[in-house]
Formats: C-alpha cells, structure tokens, sequence
C-alpha cells in the first residue's frame, strides 16, 4: 500500500508542536525500512526530525525484528545507560497513517560507511572509532533485558534458524554448508546473556567528524544474546567498505574495540570468540542476501535491489573460505 | 550468436545510458541506478567469464569427488557429502577447491572486493 508519507506528516504536525512540515524527502538505503527527513515548522525554530517507518508489512514467520514499539522503548533505554542515540520523539499510533514506524531527533553527522572508511574529512577522528565502539556496545550491554520484551538467541540458536531459512530457499552453497558444519562443530562456552543491538555495523551509525560516534541508529534487530555477537558483527567484511585490513567497521582493529569494551565495564572477551562471531556474521548475512533474492524469485517484492543483493552471497563465501582457511 | 552487436556490447551501451541519466534522478533513483548498473555489469562479466568458469569448476569438482556430472550435479554431491558430515575443513583438497571458485565467481558478481586476510 503506498502512503503519501509527506501529506501524513502535515497532518501530524500539530502533535509534534508544529504547523506543517517542509522538505520531507526519502533519504536512500534500507530494504525493509524507509527513513524519511522533514522539517517541523510553525512551533518556532523549524526542527530537523527523521521519521522510520516499516516499508513492508512485517512477517512475523521470516522475520526477527523488533517491532517499532520495542525499538523506541530500547532507544530510550539505551539513552539511559549512556549510549548515544537519536532521542525520541513520537511513537507512530495506527491514526497517524504513517504505518508502522516512529519520529526521533536528527542527529548531524555522516552514516555512509565508505565516506567514514575514506573521507579524509574522518582521517583525524578515525583512529578513535573501534575503541569507541567497543564503549558504546559496553554500555548498550547494560541495558536492562526488562527495557522491553526481546528473542533471545544464542549461536547454537542462530545456526538453527539461519540455517533453517538456508534449507528452505533451496540454495546450494556448498561453503554455506562447510561454515554451518565447522562452526556448528566449534560452538563458544555458554556466558551470560546481554541485550544486544542485532545490528551494529559501519552503516548504522551516525558519525561526527570530530567527536566520532554521535548517535547508534537501527535498532529493530535488537534482541538478547552473546556479548561477543555485537563484536563480532561490527568486524564481518561487508561492512568494511573495501578496507579489509581495519577490521572493526573498516576504521580500527580489534585490540582497540576489545580495550574500549573494557574500559567501558564490558566482560574481557578473546579475540577468538570475536572471530567465532564475525564468521557467523559473514554466513548470516550471506543467508539473508538469499533471503532478500528470495523476496524477488517470489514475486513478492520486484525492486532491482533485491535480485543483485543475491549476488552478494559470493562476497561473504570468500571471506567465510578465507576465514576457514586460516582456522578461523 | 550475432556479432554485431554482441551481447556484452548491447549490455555495455545500456549501462551507460543509465550512467547518464543519474544526475536527473532524484536520491533514490539515482541510487537505484547505481544498482541497476552494477547488475548489468556482472551480466555482462558473466557472459564473458561465465563459460570458462564453469569448465574449470566441472573439473576441480570432478577430481575432488571422484565422480563425472555437469556442475548442478557436482555441486549437489559436495553440499550432500557436506551436510554429513563426510567432508569438512581437514579434508585434503576441499578448502583450496571451494577458494578457486569462489575467486571465480566474485570474480563476476563484485570484482573489486576487497576479502578478509587472517594473519
């Protein structure tokens, strides 16, 4: 169903303190999530405000996501325990129009991964970005897992779902199949459960170019877990942005983000079980690239972004052989 | 197969009429376009390199299996010795097999990756 998402902004203008809003234009990236900017006028200074909305209905069956709800009530939680985020302004209600979706503050700064990796407007900033992701995931992780209702699921649980969705589209990738085996075969000790983000990764992060982290977007993977599952997540190479030798978001290394976490109050985690996670990640997103083609051989979505993330499958087998070959 | 033009070619001029349009486009179909480039690119990557790829994988598999078959074959037969468990990372041959080609076929879908080194 389309949605004439700036007529629907207007009219909600009032119960944000404004008249009318202006510039509401749909900024790129985000298959399942739209993210719209606008600007609320008539309450005085005209407020920059980012609305997110779920493009898609939400299939509870396939997928994971937080609903909207949990994701505000995490957005203000994690505010609480310290976390830099986008602070919240409205929780979208069905009478809104808007769908599914909620308004917070604009917080200034760059997201694209490639320009954090390259833009020598980053170049001073850059060196401090893992061990300032490792503090902000330590105080994430602090986040009261009563915050709001959350999955919880473990690597054991993860393989299983992955590679249940692996199984039923029908593929076969015979590395898939080695790097679901090998890590299945070489499952982490159990440690304590933390609320994660789900999704923390150079992309979902607003940076500034001289303070660093300014706000952490895109919480609706969010759910209970393994504290190295963040960690792990932020390192796989997709999200290097061509810099495969910084591993940690294509910006820092590993000893900086582990020190940061510490630092932070985080557990001490080994490398080792990074790499556990990063590997997972790498098959994950693999899996779910097969997903999003899936989304298009079905016929339920027609974008021409989905059938070319399909050809992304083959970027996250060569880093899961590569990271096999070394012993992982 | 017609030669004039080629396939790659009819690929190649579609690209870049789309290359030319981006600046008219508004942000998110200009980003669109950026993809539908680079889905005609490895099309045409993979007319071009697609044939001789698949040779060598029909080969490499063959002689790690021990078994003839076109490559849907073979490929099946390894994700089933797999899946059972009778193969895995020790496996002399496996690793350098499924690195060949996987190099061949990021080789077409994203040429300029860039993959992880473990030191």
């Amino acid at each position: 169903m389309e949605v004439d998402i700036p007529a629907a902004l207007n009219a909600l203008a009032p119960k944000l303190g404004g008249t009318g809003v202006e510039k509401a234009q749909r900024l790129t990236g985000g298959a399942s999530m739209e993210t719209w900017a606008f600007t609320l006028v008539g309450g005085g200074e005209p407020r920059p405000l980012i609305l997110r909305r779920r493009a898609v209905p939400m299939d509870p069956e396939t997928s994971r996501s937080a609903s909207m709800a949990a994701e505000a009530a995490l957005i203000r939680a994690a505010g609480h325990a310290g976390a830099p985020v986008a602070p919240l302004v409205r929780l979208c209600e069905p009478e809104d129009g808007l769908g599914e979706g909620h308004i917070t503050g604009f917080v200034a700064g760059e997201t694209l991964g490639r320009k954090i990796v390259a833009d020598p407007r980053f170049d001073a900033v850059r060196p401090r970005l893992a061990r300032q992701c490792g503090q902000v995931l330590a105080r994430i992780h602090t986040i009261p897992m009563e915050a709001t209702p959350l999955t919880t699921a473990d690597a054991q649980g993860e393989l299983d779902r992955y590679e249940a969705i692996y199984r039923s589209s029908g593929a076969e990738r015979p590395i898939l199949e080695l790097a679901l085996q090998h890590l299945r075969r070489n499952l982490p000790p159990p440690l304590p459960n933390v609320v994660l983000h789900g999704d923390f990764r150079n992309g979902n992060m607003m940076f500034d170019p001289d303070r660093g982290v300014a706000a952490v977007l895109d919480w609706e993977l969010a759910h209970v877990g393994d504290p190295a599952e963040d960690l792990g997540w932020l390192c796989v190479n997709s999200w290097r942005f061509g810099r495969a030798d910084r591993p940690v978001g294509g910006f820092g290394d590993y000893q900086d983000l582990l020190e940061g976490y510490i630092e932070a109050g985080g557990a001490e985690i080994p490398l080792s079980r990074v790499l556990f996670w990063q590997a997972l990640g790498s098959l994950k997103w693999g899996i779910m690239c097969l997903m999003m083609y899936s989304s298009y051989a079905t016929g339920a979505t027609n974008s021409v972004e989905r059938p070319m993330i399909g050809r992304r499958v083959s970027e996250t087998e060569i880093d899961l052989v590569n990271l096999l070959e070394a012993g992982l | 197969m017609i030669e004039h033009p080629r396939a790659d070619e009819l690929i190649e001029a579609v690209a870049g009429w789309v290359e030319s349009i981006r600046p008219q486009l508004n942000p998110r179909d200009a980003f669109l376009s950026r993809v539908a480039v680079n889905a005609l690119n490895a099309v045409k990557r993979e007319l071009i390199q697609g044939p001789a790829a698949e040779a060598a994988a029909v080969a490499r598999l063959s002689a790690l299996l021990g078994v003839e078959g076109d490559l849907k074959a073979l490929n099946a037969e390894l994700c089933e010795r797999l899946r059972r468990g009778e193969m895995d990372v020790a496996t002399p041959g496996l690793i350098p097999a499924l690195k060949a080609g996987i190099e061949d076929q990021i080789a077409i879908d994203q040429p300029s990756y860039v993959s992880v080194k473990v030191r």
